[in-house]
């Protein structure tokens, strides 16, 4: 990489790194969930090998969208936010690097073992205990360099996208540490130190947690910074981001029961997490309106600006899932909704709709600053990858709605004598079209992380082109 | 002390907790401090080396110093 880059304050090295992992592993796990969608369709194109059967490369499509993809945007955004809002530089060069090199290493370990079938069998927290550790070790370094580059800011205020990158990086080292605590039994295997209902407790303590500060802190603080930053207008309410921040870091932690409704969780646990979950409603479209209201009198550049757009619907979606999660939380909702793919459409409206619309938006915004410029490639195709990106995410939620009220109904059919209705395989039979409805939509969605790819490409080698100093007027 | 009041007691002050920070977010005395840190996104100025003036209109706005096309617009939400 050319030194001309170098920014004269800031480390933006470690930046553009994460931010081409970020498109790079969004095109792999976004390509793993294409590969599985088609495995539902054609079961036969598991190639009946055990290496690429749905069930281990299934957590490997987790693992990549939300870690890979996910994480390499949050360490991107992250880094580049905290020494722009605190006006200095990252804490530290080497340990910012080795945060780098040490989560590539984790996902890359990621993408050997699990399709080997090293699994823990916790859900989001598949890694076997050497890689747990790895992840540790990581973390704990992610956290000290963003913390002592808060420390060392040289504003007197921390901007509050830092507060909510702060809160998602402790909380999830705290989450990590405790749910993968395991007693080793071979160099790829453990055993949890929890067991029983309290297993799958810390379990569902730890996943729903993961959503709540991997997947949403995280990604509101970007929305922090890169909402106002595109629409050119600061934040519409600082002091409504100050209660949005404290409600939501102060709910979110007791909801995660609601993912063992009417299993051996004690009742009253599984309506206190039910009861949580639909307060939560009020902080997560705290955080929704006070995004939108940002563009409150420069809604008109939505028409020029693709970035934006991204953004902004990004937003919609986050308050389209944060309304549908506490509805599913309901018991009597739930006993509808749990085990069918109507969970599985409400994690990809949160994760397309939500996560990546926000992580592109922010991409585009950033990728080109890192790399001495002021635009993309081409903005038309920030246009067509938003329509692609779109799309696929109504097709993809649309047919799983249909498909998990469908199964449903299905399930809790009674005979007048007290017999199931229908066998599970006319369920799975009935729910055919949605999965080729879902398949199409996931088709757009790589198609446009392809186009995204390209635009990044050609930003990046044009900017190599032009390195040359040019005299400039000012 | 049973375990439920023990529970109720901390509900209880978790809920002061917050009223607390929410009367000090909206007291009138932390609205400058606020308005100012809602700036600090724009306080770096884009200014980098080569950088790109054939692009979109949006971009000249940029330019011309602070990049800050907010301040003249009369709209502000305050």
């Amino acid at each position: 990489m050319s030194t001309a880059l170098e920014h004269p304050t800031y480390n933006y090295k470690v930046v553009r790194q994460f931010a081409i992992m970020t498109v790079v592993w969004g095109i792999v796990g976004m390509l793993l969930g294409v590969i599985l969608a088609a495995q539902l369709v054609w079961p036969q194109l598991n190639l009946d090998l055990p290496w690429t059967s749905f069930g281990r490369l299934r957590p490997l499509h987790t693992n990549a969208v939300i870690f890979a993809f996910g994480g390499s945007a949050l360490m991107a955004t992250s880094y580049y936010v905290v020494q722009r809002t605190c006006q200095t530089r990252l804490f530290s060069d080497k340990l910012a690097a080795f945060t780098f090199w040490g989560w590539q290493a984790v996902i890359v370990s990621a993408v050997i073992t699990l399709p080997l079938g090293y699994t823990t069998t916790k859900e989001y927290a598949e890694l076997e205990w050497p890689i747990s550790i790895l992840i540790a070790v990581v973390w704990v370094s992610y956290a000290i360099v963003f913390l002592m580059t808060v420390k060392q800011r040289k504003t007197s205020h921390i901007y509050v996208a830092n507060w909510f990158f702060a809160a998602f990086i402790l909380t999830v080292a705290v989450l990590h540490i405790v749910n993968n605590a395991a007693l080793p039994v071979t160099a790829m295997y453990s055993v949890s130190v929890y067991s029983g209902t309290i297993d799958a407790m810390v379990q569902w303590w730890y996943g729903h947690n993961a959503v709540g500060f991997f997947l949403t802190a995280g990604f509101l603080g970007m929305m922090y910074y890169f909402v106002p930053k595109q629409a050119e207008r600061p934040i519409y309410s600082y002091r409504l981001s100050i209660v949005h921040f404290w409600a939501l870091i102060m709910i979110y932690m007791w909801a995660g029961p609601h993912h063992l409704h009417y299993t051996a969780l004690p009742n009253w646990a599984q309506s206190l997490g039910m009861v949580m979950s639909i307060i939560l409603l009020a902080p997560s479209w705290g955080g929704m309106i006070n995004g939108m209201m940002t563009l409150s009198g420069a809604w008109h550049k939505l028409r020029t600006d693709p970035t934006l757009r991204f953004l902004v619907v990004a937003l919609s979606f986050y308050g389209m899932s944060t309304f549908e999660g506490p509805m599913m939380a309901i018991k009597t909702v739930n006993a509808l909704s749990h085990y069918t793919d109507w969970t599985i459409g409400h994690v990809h409206a949160g994760a397309l709709g939500w996560v990546a619309m926000i992580t592109i938006g922010s991409m585009y915004h950033l990728i080109p600053r890192l790399f001495g410029r002021t635009e993309m490639y081409s903005v038309g195709m920030i246009a067509l990858h938003f329509w692609l990106a779109t799309i696929g995410t109504v097709l993809y939620i649309a047919s799983m709605w249909v498909n998990g009220i469908l199964q449903g109904l299905m399930w809790r059919a009674i005979n007048p004598d007290g017999t199931l209705m229908y066998t599970f395989i006319e369920s799975v039979e009935a729910s055919g079209p949605g999965y080729i409805v879902r398949l199409i939509g996931g088709l757009f969605w790589i198609i446009g992380m392809f186009i995204m790819a390209f635009n990044v490409f050609m930003t990046i080698k044009r900017s190599e082109a032009s390195r040359q100093p040019i005299p400039q007027t000012v | 002390m049973d375990t439920g009041t023990f529970r109720g007691i901390i509900t209880f002050l978790l809920i002061i907790a917050f009223l607390g920070i929410t009367w000090w977010a909206y007291s009138r005395r932390r609205k400058p401090d606020f308005d100012e840190a809602a700036q600090l996104p724009f306080a770096e100025d884009d200014a980098q080396p080569n950088r790109d003036s054939s692009a979109s209109p949006r971009s000249s706005s940029e330019q011309d110093g602070n990049g800050d096309s907010r301040t003249n617009k009369g709209d502000r939400n305050a």
